[in-house]
């Protein structure tokens, strides 16, 4: 498998390319799948940044943090903030989301850091939670509370306004260089900007610095019995992935310019623990696949009501179809965070290592059917039980 | 003084619902060694048998509102009011002690079942898959709530004799303006008594006794031919148990919904976290330590010094605790420590 | 430049009310072998727990050279030269057995920290080529891309050795290296270890079984209770009449 090989830069490259065709062709193939529009397609680019900037720390170190939420949150009222003062140019909102998140995740890091264990996830969880508290009632001024912060008329934007651009009657939209951040520019926006975060996150899963997180991960204590000091290793990983955190979040408002502090609840820091794991903690390709299932599904799972459901059955006699409309009610529409936490309990008890595992079984299944003979299949066996 | 004797009051009936919630949770870890996600989603589940009860005893005929001569009007009376007139109306206005009968084995059930299908899997996995797992299972009892139950808050009320309050300023010699609400009390009485048999249990029964032992030494209890396995089932059934009638206990104080547990999850953790991973006393004292301090944090005139401080008080301690106290207030050595 | 590379002097180690080293003494000459040997219990691995810095002793002090090793991190300590197997092996379980050996190799090479995160690994040949080599000196280069944790556990015990080699450590502790390996991988990695000795590397080791002792120890220390009751040559130690009675029992060995 790829986590015990070690890869060259060359076939990177290719897999960058594969990953870019796949990723910039989406509005065509998501077509079937009803997923072909922009909306949609930017949450799924900002998720997977948020996931293989997670999966960085709980990939590679193992590290579980349950307070990411706080990092994306930052970043989003920093780049809301951008656009009030500054400009509706996205690039100095994505630049100061990302930075400030980084800031506020060395904070966070240096003291949370000196934990392992349960006692880091507590940590962070804690401090995401004071974050999200302080953000709903003394930090108001900055986050304008329960009603979220949003542009008005009246906003500085003194760049733009040094340069002559004028708004209309409308809220301007934050764009780059004039190209708009909502509609396909703005996917093709938060596309560039995926891929240039996966490649990063490629880098550093291939370097030694990858290796090393890697190794934390895996036998922390024999770290230091080898000579190394394994706190700045966590945490400039740390700082890593929420300054990711803090890009998705400040991507998040480039597509809607409003920042709540429900971004930074423990629930949000939740789902993104859920994406990676459902995608495959500590795998490449994993987080994005998780992302991309997840935002589909929410999606479209979502949308559904009693009455759609009720005319999907209609071919059943009334009282079944009206059954099973109501049964399966519970798992779609409101109550579709009912299906995720079951998918995720599921994934949790059979497949710890998420979809990318399933896909790893399948092509073993595969690929013993078609070479095998009976003794290696017998060999076989047992290795997928333990795996 | 007064507003000082009120506050740690105040402080205490809320610490005695954290301690209820961190006492299950320990008691989980330590034994089982297990860290239990769902454990606030228990404590939700023990607030809503309140409510199905009373539901239940409300059930109501469609009668015809005979004062209404204008058009007809029909007003719902309850069956049990139909059939036993006042004897009837007192059962419902009695429905939340009540639902402590329906509670005890429905937790009970509930807690075993969980143990049995689910958690006993997780004997051996990582902290963080059962973090995980536990986690998924929290979203998916709080969405079945939510399904049957709705979104909303849903009021319950305490028996009328003891719906007021008492001037508990003229018992300790403070001014007549101290007043608390009995509920309160009973609620403080209630968390002191159920956290008094839980020890007892530990200590004095030999049953509790092999379960000490088992958190202190597992294999050792297990050598001696003890089937500890079973003993760990009914101690995580006791702890449904313990957290379902904090939850029905506390319905009249708050009025549960569907994410009352994860409310008081993430406050039960660091309560366990702050007394001490695997520490029971800890458990206890840090829960009503923190409700307490929460309170005084939310007096006005500790707004003015630090303002927003009652919004992050639990967690700044928690910080503080585990920083300079890795182990928590009471923790033993080297429990989930690397 | 004392002659010894490692003097441990008066080391106290208590564990509550159980005092687990009293007033230890111990100097290894640069080059030797250096064993200690002694009953379960006695103290052994506790007494390389306080030099590689995992315990702090109550009293006393531990010196490197001339570098003092008391309060130091373990980290500090490998960085200084000091490298140890562990009774139970501690490897990377989780990768494979060419990575597991390129770690410490890293971490003599660019220090106890290194960003660089952008650098891939394919480029570094230098470590890589180091790594195999030492993992055929421990005969397992064709095991290479094998995950750790699917090795045997003299397997795993031969890999910890070649992490450790890797770093060349000026002192190499080593916490029962052959326990519950087979006759066969004992004596190869009996043979080894001889073959580090006559690079000249510093090793105190921990042993139960006699046969290795005395096939590579320059000198040995017995410690019993806490304390070394005797030390000295091998043939001295043999027939040290209080060695006998505390550790052999009586019996000839």
């Amino acid at each position: 498998m790829t986590n015990t090989k070690i890869v060259s830069p060359k076939q990177d490259i290719l897999y960058m390319v594969i990953l870019s065709a796949v990723v910039l062709t989406m509005p065509i193939w998501l077509q079937p799948f009803g997923a072909a529009y922009p909306d949609l397609m930017q949450k799924f680019m900002i998720f997977g940044i948020f996931a293989i900037g997670y999966n960085i720390l709980f990939g590679l170190t193992g590290y579980l943090s349950f307070g990411h939420a706080a990092f994306l949150g930052v970043g989003s009222y920093t780049a809301v903030w951008s656009f009030k003062l500054l400009s509706m140019n996205v690039i100095p909102a994505l630049i100061f989301g990302t930075v400030l998140s980084g800031l506020f995740a060395l904070a966070i890091g240096f003291v949370s850091l000196r934990r392992s264990g349960i006692y880091f996830s507590i940590l962070t969880l804690a401090f995401a939670q004071m974050s999200y508290n302080l953000a709903y009632s003394v930090l108001t001024p900055i986050t304008n509370g329960e009603t979220g912060l949003q542009l008005t008329q009246g906003d500085a934007r003194i760049l733009d306004r040094a340069a002559g651009i004028q708004a209309d009657a409308s809220l301007p939209t934050p764009n780059l260089f004039g190209i708009e951040g909502i509609g396909y520019s703005g996917f093709y926006i938060c596309a560039a900007l995926m891929l240039i975060s996966f490649f990063i996150y490629l880098r550093i899963f291939r370097s030694p610095f990858g290796l090393k997180l890697r190794a934390i991960k895996s036998n922390q204590s024999r770290m230091g019995y080898t000579g190394y000091n394994t706190r700045p290793y966590l945490m400039t990983a740390f700082v890593i992935s929420g300054m990711y955190a803090g890009l998705a979040g400040s991507l998040l408002a480039v597509t809607d310019p409003l920042a709540g502090a429900e971004r930074m609840q423990w629930t949000a820091s939740g789902e993104i623990v859920l994406i990676t794991i459902l995608g495959g903690v500590g795998t490449l390709i994993g987080p994005l696949l998780g992302a991309g299932v997840i935002k589909y599904f929410e999606n479209i799972l979502s949308a559904f009501n009693d009455t759609v459901l009720v005319n999907a059955f209609s071919f059943l006699p009334d009282w079944l179809a009206n059954g099973v409309a109501s049964v399966l009610g519970l798992f779609v529409g409101d109550g579709w965070h009912l299906t995720l936490g079951l998918v995720f309990m599921l994934i949790v008890i059979f497949l710890p290592g998420g979809i990318m595992e399933g896909i790893n079984r399948l092509w073993r299944l595969v690929s013993n059917r078609s070479s095998s003979s009976a003794e290696d299949k017998e060999k076989e066996q047992p290795s997928t039980k333990e795996a | 003084m007064d507003a000082i004797f009120l506050q740690i009051l105040n402080g205490l009936d809320k610490g005695g619902a954290y301690a209820l919630i961190a006492l299950g949770l320990t008691l989980v870890f330590g034994t089982l060694g297990v860290v239990n996600f769902a454990h606030g989603a228990i404590f939700m589940m023990g607030a809503f048998c309140a409510v199905t009860l009373e539901k239940i005893l409300t059930l109501s005929l469609r009668v015809k509102d005979e004062s209404v001569t204008f058009f007809d009007a029909y007003k719902e009376t309850p069956y049990l009011e139909v059939w036993f007139g006042d004897t009837g109306t007192a059962i419902i206005d009695w429905s939340v002690p009540l639902s402590i009968i329906l509670a005890i084995p429905v937790m009970l059930l509930i807690g075993i079942v969980m143990e049995r299908s689910l958690i006993r899997y997780f004997y051996k996995r990582p902290h963080a898959d059962q973090i995980l797992v536990t986690f998924g299972l929290a979203i998916v009892m709080q969405e079945l709530i939510k399904a049957f139950f709705g979104a909303n808050p849903i009021p319950q009320g305490a028996p009328d004799i003891v719906a007021g309050s008492a001037a508990i300023g003229a018992v300790f010699g403070l001014g007549e303006a101290v007043v608390y609400p009995w509920w309160r009390l009973i609620y403080l009485a209630f968390s002191l008594v159920t956290i008094g048999l839980v020890f007892s249990f530990l200590h004095f029964t030999t049953y509790g006794m092999v379960v000490r032992a088992g958190m202190a030494d597992r294999e050792t209890v297990e050598l001696l031919g003890i089937n500890i396995e079973r003993r760990f089932t009914i101690v995580f059934g006791m702890a449904a148990v313990v957290a379902g009638l904090a939850g029905v206990m506390y319905t009249p104080v708050l009025p549960p919904d569907y994410h009352l547990g994860m409310d008081f999850l993430v406050l039960s953790f660091v309560v366990v976290v702050v007394g001490g991973m695997g520490s029971l006393p800890g458990a206890v004292l840090a829960g009503f330590l923190l409700g307490i301090l929460q309170s005084f944090s939310s007096m006005t005139e500790v707004k003015d010094i630090f303002p927003g401080i009652d919004q992050v008080i639990i967690y700044l301690v928690a910080v503080v605790i585990l920083l300079t106290r890795p182990r928590g207030l009471m923790g033993r050595r080297g429990v989930m420590e690397s | 430049m004392s002659e010894y590379i490692l003097d441990v002097t008066d080391v106290d180690k208590n564990f509550g009310g159980l005092r687990a080293l009293s007033d230890i003494n111990l100097r290894v000459k640069e080059g030797t072998v250096h064993a200690i040997i002694g009953p379960n219990g006695a103290g052994k691995s506790t007494l390389l727990n306080v030099i590689v810095g995992r315990l702090a002793p109550n009293r006393g002090r531990v010196l490197l050279g001339d570098e003092v090793l008391t309060g130091k991190q373990p980290h500090e300590i490998n960085q200084l030269g000091v490298a140890r197997v562990f009774q139970t092996p501690e490897i990377f379980p989780d990768l494979s057995l060419l990575q597991n050996v390129m770690i410490p190799a890293f971490a003599k090479r660019d220090g106890e920290f290194k960003m660089g995160f952008l650098k891939s690994l394919f480029a570094e040949n230098e470590i890589r080529e180091q790594a195999e080599h030492l993992l055929e000196d421990v005969g397992l280069i064709d095991h290479q891309d094998q995950i750790a944790s699917s090795m045997s556990r003299g397997d795993k015990r031969r890999l910890e050795l070649a992490m450790c080699l890797g770093q060349r450590p000026k002192l190499f502790l080593l916490d029962e290296p052959t326990a519950g390996m087979s006759r066969h991988d004992t004596n190869r990695t009996i043979e080894l270890l001889q073959r580090i000795k006559e690079r000249g590397m510093t090793k105190v080791i921990i042993e139960h079984d006699m046969h290795v002792v005395f096939s590579l120890a320059d000198r040995i220390s017995v410690l019993a209770q806490g304390a070394i009751i005797a030390e000295g040559t091998p043939e001295e130690v043999r027939n040290d009449p209080r060695v006998k009675e505390a550790y052999l029992g009586g019996e000839a060995v």
